[in-house]
């Protein structure tokens, strides 16, 4: 019984992982750019739910919607101001600047805030249910179903409408797409603000049950790009099944072995389907 | 324009003098801050050429090589604190182990691509760092110190920073000199064909899996030796100063802005980004307030945008310009 408690509570998280990995499958497929401040994007998601929650009063039906669109926002600026730019240059000038990027937000916020872990309150959904011998915490299972209905919407998104199409059109050949008549920069800043957007759902959720400090972007851009790497670099099925798997491995492994040792397995894992699997777990040869 | 002979004389002069600057330079500064700035200038430029190897020469892009650094580091501490012995005894070790690491997990790394390598490093160097936190053997989060008062001139224990100024400046010396010599050899011509189209390089028969890993191997050496030297100038290590991924990523960072392979572009890089750091440092206090960083990232966000080919660009840029000026 318990052991069902640690895989759901394992996919639950999963779910939130695969959220704003799907940001970054999206940008990395879309243009072949990493973005190393990712997981900076989260954490600064986290922070904008935490201040409207106690300095607007907002509940998370409204700091949720808020987070996203903060970081929609966030996305395209940097998108216009920054990454269309370094895509001129190298694939290097790439880490420079998203590298840059992440110092900037990572500090001014550390500046701002202090290293001090900030959180929510615990019960801001509601007490914590019992259904069928399983303990239901209402932030984890609605941040859990929140991001899994996301990601699915995302994937809808690409695959079923006009604006998906464009978007892949351009990821597929830039210069083919702009013969048919899409124009290219507005397409790609789009995928910034998506990409960018998710990370805001995901990190206001992920703040319902987790701590909030500047530093805590870092370990979450590795689960990100371990979560990419497994899915194949702009699948956001193959980001979806990742994430979860992550999230399951990483609950399975800090009871079975320790928290401190989550992650060991989670990079073992990560190692051998690169060394064996180079493609991706779904990505294509 | 200069005659050819003229030009390559010129360059010689250049060289002779800025080698001669170098050397004389920590004579003129009195200020102990400004040796230290220089005697970590140094350090960075040795790990930044240690990377230029394999990320620069042979273009896989390693954001893990704080793992070699950090062998190196803890090597020569945990042979103080295990053995008593002097922290440069533990070097050798460092370099065995680096090596060791390198031609384990070389093997099947060096075969992937783009960023799957880079990714893959990433998660290498995390793994040594997660597995030595929880290693109480190895110092856990804590870390390991060398010796508190120095017992002879072995320890390397020095007041002023110029002894390593001249130690560091010594290795750096010496892997360039290879550097450049391995540019001209054989191993240059492949690698720089590997960089630039791998698949071609291999239909032309380059043995591009063996010459990585030569790279690679090098590489990692001398990255152990500088973690080795830095352990020792600052006589402690913890599992954030050894293998934080920051580390790496400031050696990609000293490499690409001054430009990656080239022989003294992570020099230069270095010359740049450490006053940088340690002068806003000193400006507006380390304290953890961190507005240092900002200030830091804010400068390489800056470059990335205005100058996405680092400081080979604006050299270029500048020269195009003089040449219009001069009609």
């Amino acid at each position: 019984m318990i052991l069902a408690q640690v895989v759901l509570n394992g996919f639950l998280v999963g779910a939130v992982y695969a959220l704003f990995s799907s940001g970054l499958t999206l940008i990395w497929g879309m243009m072949n750019v990493v973005n190393f401040a990712h997981g900076d994007f989260v954490m600064i998601a986290m922070y904008v739910a935490f201040i409207a929650f106690t300095a607007l009063h907002l509940g998370p039906e409204l700091f949720v919607p808020l987070a996203a669109m903060a970081l929609f926002l966030l996305g395209v600026l940097v998108y216009y101001g920054l990454v269309r730019h370094v895509m001129r240059g190298p694939m290097l000038a790439q880490i420079l600047g998203t590298f840059g990027l992440a110092l900037v937000l990572r500090y001014a916020t550390l500046w701002i805030f202090s290293a001090n872990f900030l959180s929510l309150p615990e019960n801001l959904l509601g007490e914590v249910q019992t259904f069928a011998g399983l303990r239901l915490e209402p932030s984890r299972v609605v941040a859990g179903l929140a991001a899994l209905a996301l990601t699915i919407g995302l994937h809808m998104l690409l695959t079923r409408t006009a604006l998906g199409s464009r978007l892949l059109a351009v990821a597929e050949d830039r210069s083919a797409a702009m013969l048919v008549g899409i124009r290219p920069d507005p397409m790609q800043a789009l995928a910034w603000g998506l990409g960018a957007a998710c990370t805001g759902v995901a990190g206001a959720l992920i703040a319902l049950f987790f701590y909030i400090s500047p530093m805590v972007g870092e370990s979450l851009a590795l689960i990100a790009f371990v979560v990419v790497c497994l899915g194949g670099f702009g699948s956001v099925p193959g980001a979806l099944v990742a994430g979860l798997t992550i999230g399951v491995i990483e609950s399975l492994t800090s009871f079975w072995i320790g928290p401190a040792f989550k992650d060991v397995v989670v990079f073992i894992l990560f190692l051998a389907v690169l060394w064996f699997r180079p493609q991706g777990l779904l990505g294509k040869a | 324009m200069m005659p050819a002979a003229t030009r390559f004389a010129g360059r010689w002069v250049f060289a002779v003098l800025v080698v001669a600057a170098l050397l004389a330079w920590p004579l003129f500064v009195e200020d102990q801050f400004y040796q230290r700035v220089g005697a970590l200038v140094m350090l960075a430029a040795l790990s930044a050429s240690a990377w230029n190897l394999v990320g620069g020469y042979a273009g896989q892009i390693s954001i893990g090589h704080v793992l070699f650094f950090g062998c190196g580091a803890y090597a020569s501490l945990l042979g103080f604190t295990w053995f008593e012995w002097a922290p440069i005894l533990g070097a050798p070790f460092g370099i065995a182990l680096s090596l060791l690491l390198a031609l384990v997990v070389g093997g099947p790394t060096l075969r992937l691509k783009g960023h799957y390598f880079s990714m893959a490093t990433i998660a290498l160097a995390e793994l040594a760092r997660i597995i030595v936190t929880n290693a109480p053997v190895l110092g856990g989060a804590v870390g390991v110190s060398g010796p508190a008062m120095p017992r002879s001139v072995l320890d390397l224990s020095f007041i002023s920073p110029l002894p390593y100024y001249y130690i560091f400046g010594t290795v750096l010396a010496v892997l360039l000199l290879f550097t450049w010599w391995m540019n001209r050899s054989r191993m240059g011509f492949y690698l720089r064909a590997i960089r630039g189209q791998e698949r071609a390089a291999r239909s032309l028969g380059v043995p591009a899996q063996r010459y990585k890993m030569y790279a690679y191997l090098v590489s990692a050496g001398f990255t152990s030796v500088a973690g080795s030297l830095y352990a020792a100038m600052l006589g402690f290590v913890d599992p954030d100063s050894g293998f934080g991924i920051l580390l790496s990523v400031k050696m990609v960072i000293a490499a690409a802005l001054g430009g990656a392979g080239t022989l003294f572009g992570p020099l230069v890089g270095a010359a740049i980004l450490v006053p940088l750091e340690e002068i806003t440092n000193a400006m507006f206090g380390g304290g953890g307030t961190g507005i240092t960083y900002v200030v830091y990232g804010a400068i390489i966000v800056f470059i990335s945008r205005f100058a996405p080919g680092g400081l080979a660009e604006i050299l270029s840029r500048f020269q195009a310009w003089r040449a219009r000026r001069a009609g």
